[in-house]
């Protein structure tokens, strides 16, 4: 008995030490933050395509703040994480970082001095990057402007305070990897394939999470959540009921709403926003590999009869003079028969868009729909969801509807005052 | 179906997804909200619901049972203007008048929740509701003034 538990203490020892062991990363010596004129024109010029590729404008950006300099809140079913300024400011950006420093970070999740960074910056995905697209990315982000700015302190619930288990997070679920082109298909697939694998890091929203917050590895595009709202599955669990084509996902990515399929909102719309500073030949690379996911859907489904209930007055008063106008996007409402939002497994968007609308924003031709939610009370949302998600064939129409208007009033509401 | 417009209750009989906007002129003879686009996108409808503007155009009734709508002529007349009315006759802003009524209801919704509002935040306020005529300046400085007359109340009311 006393060996067994001697065994056991020594067994504890030494994971305990190996644990240390795998956590620990030395500092990387700080830099003079290079001049502006050290990094070439031209991978300044790339690095910029780069990062609207990766969409770090958006994440690293609060709401009306400096590009770049971080403290934008992001919600995680584990508390608030605020992300890092990526501005060249010695004190409180990345300006002291060397680009191995930087590179590091990327591929392997730890900053410069060897602390380990939370997944939400999905190091998880950046570590198939090549080491051309890291140079590029450094040359951009450090001919930014410095801007002098701490984000606040993470609030994360316990245990998922302590940094520590971050090691025991990548243990589990973290390998760094490069990229590996498939050889039977097209350059432009491979393209478009190292691309969302990696820098564009699609699934860290388009695929589900387990308990943990690791994306699940046998359900890559099976739909996932960012920020309250629902990342459709892009495979052949997509509730599109107009299959996506190639050139129906470029356009959608560059002009961020489609014809067939709607505007692209909330969290999509940053990155569409993003997308626009980069080039059409990698979102048409983007479009093309991901549109081999696809499978080849049907017309929609024969719309359900539905007995007249309190959604049907109010779908008939405040929706159907835009939805059923044949015009269809950007200058009438989306033929509802055609909504994702309608045949999706969760109402979380639909609840959003409702409350919401979809807010006039820039300068471009796009759709625009007033919100309902000082028209409609809860109770009335609810009602409505629950008419259309009938009406339209989404599977069990009446699930999740309550929490996702809660939900939803509750963030219009917030957005409304920061309005 | 009774609707409370105005602050008076109001007996109307007419299907239950009609927009508020037709029973507001064709029922009510409240003729200051206007129909512009028909599809909530240019605000000469908006009028208030529990102190919030909203689109009269896409609003059906069935959703407003219990709650209290106002128009534009709840907030005044011609003979006794309220504070927006007032001002918007002192700064002329207006060419046409199509989007008044709209205007001035979208403003009285953000001075009933703010009575000191920055620049930016009336104009944020107001961007649902568009003029053709060119009058946003003077439309800005109704706001502004209205503003300060309804702040100067308040106070004088302690």
């Amino acid at each position: 008995m006393r060996y067994v538990v001697l065994a056991l203490a020594a067994l504890i020892v030494a994971g305990a030490g190996g644990f240390v062991w795998l956590g620990w990363y030395p500092a990387i010596a700080p830099v003079p933050p290079p001049a502006r004129t050290s990094f070439p024109p031209a991978a300044v010029a790339r690095g910029a395509e780069l990062a609207a590729l990766g969409t770090c404008m958006s994440c690293h950006t609060a709401p009306g703040g400096a590009p770049f300099a971080g403290g934008r809140a992001l919600q995680t079913p584990f508390g608030t994480i605020y992300a890092s300024n990526i501005t060249p400011d010695p004190a409180t950006g990345i300006g002291t970082w060397s680009e191995a420093a930087f590179r590091r970070a990327l591929h392997e999740g730890v900053d410069r001095r060897g602390g380990q960074l939370y997944p939400a910056f999905p190091y998880d995905h950046f570590t198939k990057v090549s080491a051309a697209d890291d140079a590029d990315l450094y040359a951009y982000l450090m001919t930014r402007q410095p801007v002098r700015a701490s984000a606040p302190p993470n609030d994360l619930s316990f245990p998922f305070d302590y940094r520590f288990l971050i090691t025991g997070w990548k243990v589990l679920f973290f390998r760094t990897a490069a990229f590996r082109p498939d050889p039977a298909q097209s350059a432009q697939w491979n393209r478009g394939a190292y691309l969302v694998q990696g820098l564009a890091h699609c699934g860290a929203c388009h695929t589900p999470r387990n308990l943990l917050g690791a994306e699940k590895s046998g359900e890559a595009f099976d739909g996932g959540e960012a920020q309250d709202w629902y990342a459709y599955a892009l495979g052949k669990t997509s509730p599109a009921p107009i299959a996506w084509t190639a050139d129906g996902l470029y356009a959608y990515l560059r002009q961020g709403w489609q014809a067939e399929h709607g505007d692209a909102l909330g969290p999509m719309r940053e990155v569409t926003d993003d997308l626009a500073g980069a080039s059409d030949a990698d979102l048409r690379a983007i479009a093309t590999y991901i549109a081999t996911g696809f499978g080849k859907q049907g017309p929609p489904g024969p719309q359900v009869a539905t007995q007249a209930g309190p959604g049907e007055a109010l779908y008939r008063g405040a929706c159907a003079t835009c939805h059923e106008d044949s015009r269809g996007p950007p200058f009438a409402g989306l033929d509802l028969a055609r909504s994702s939002a309608l045949r999706a497994p969760d109402p979380a968007n639909l609840a959003n868009i409702i409350t919401d609308g979809i807010p006039a924003t820039g300068e471009t031709r796009e759709p625009i729909m007033p919100g309902f939610g000082a028209v409609l009370t809860s109770r009335q949302t609810e009602d409505l969801i629950a008419y259309l998600r009938t009406r339209f064939g989404a599977p069990h129409p009446r699930d999740g509807i309550a929490d996702a208007v809660q939900s939803a009033r509750t963030n219009t509401a917030q957005l409304e005052a920061a309005r | 179906m009774i609707l409370n417009v105005n602050g008076q209750q109001r007996n109307v009989d007419v299907d239950p997804d009609t927009p508020l906007l037709y029973v507001l002129r064709g029922e009510l003879g409240l003729n200051g909200a206007k129909y512009g686009c028909g599809l909530g996108q240019c605000g000469a409808c908006t009028v208030l619901v529990d102190n919030r503007a909203v689109f009269s155009c896409v609003t059906p009734v069935v959703a407003l049972q219990g709650r209290r709508i106002v128009t534009v002529e709840g907030l005044g007349s011609t003979d006794n203007p309220g504070p927006l009315q007032h001002a918007f006759i002192e700064e002329q802003a207006a060419q046409c008048g199509y989007c008044t009524a709209g205007m001035i209801v979208r403003a009285e919704g953000l001075l009933r929740r703010n009575n000191e509002p920055t620049d930016a935040e009336i104009r944020a306020a107001m961007q649902p509701n568009l003029c053709r005529c060119g009058t946003q300046v003077r439309i800005l400085r109704a706001v502004r003034r209205a503003a300060v007359v309804i702040r100067t109340q308040a106070e004088a009311q302690g």
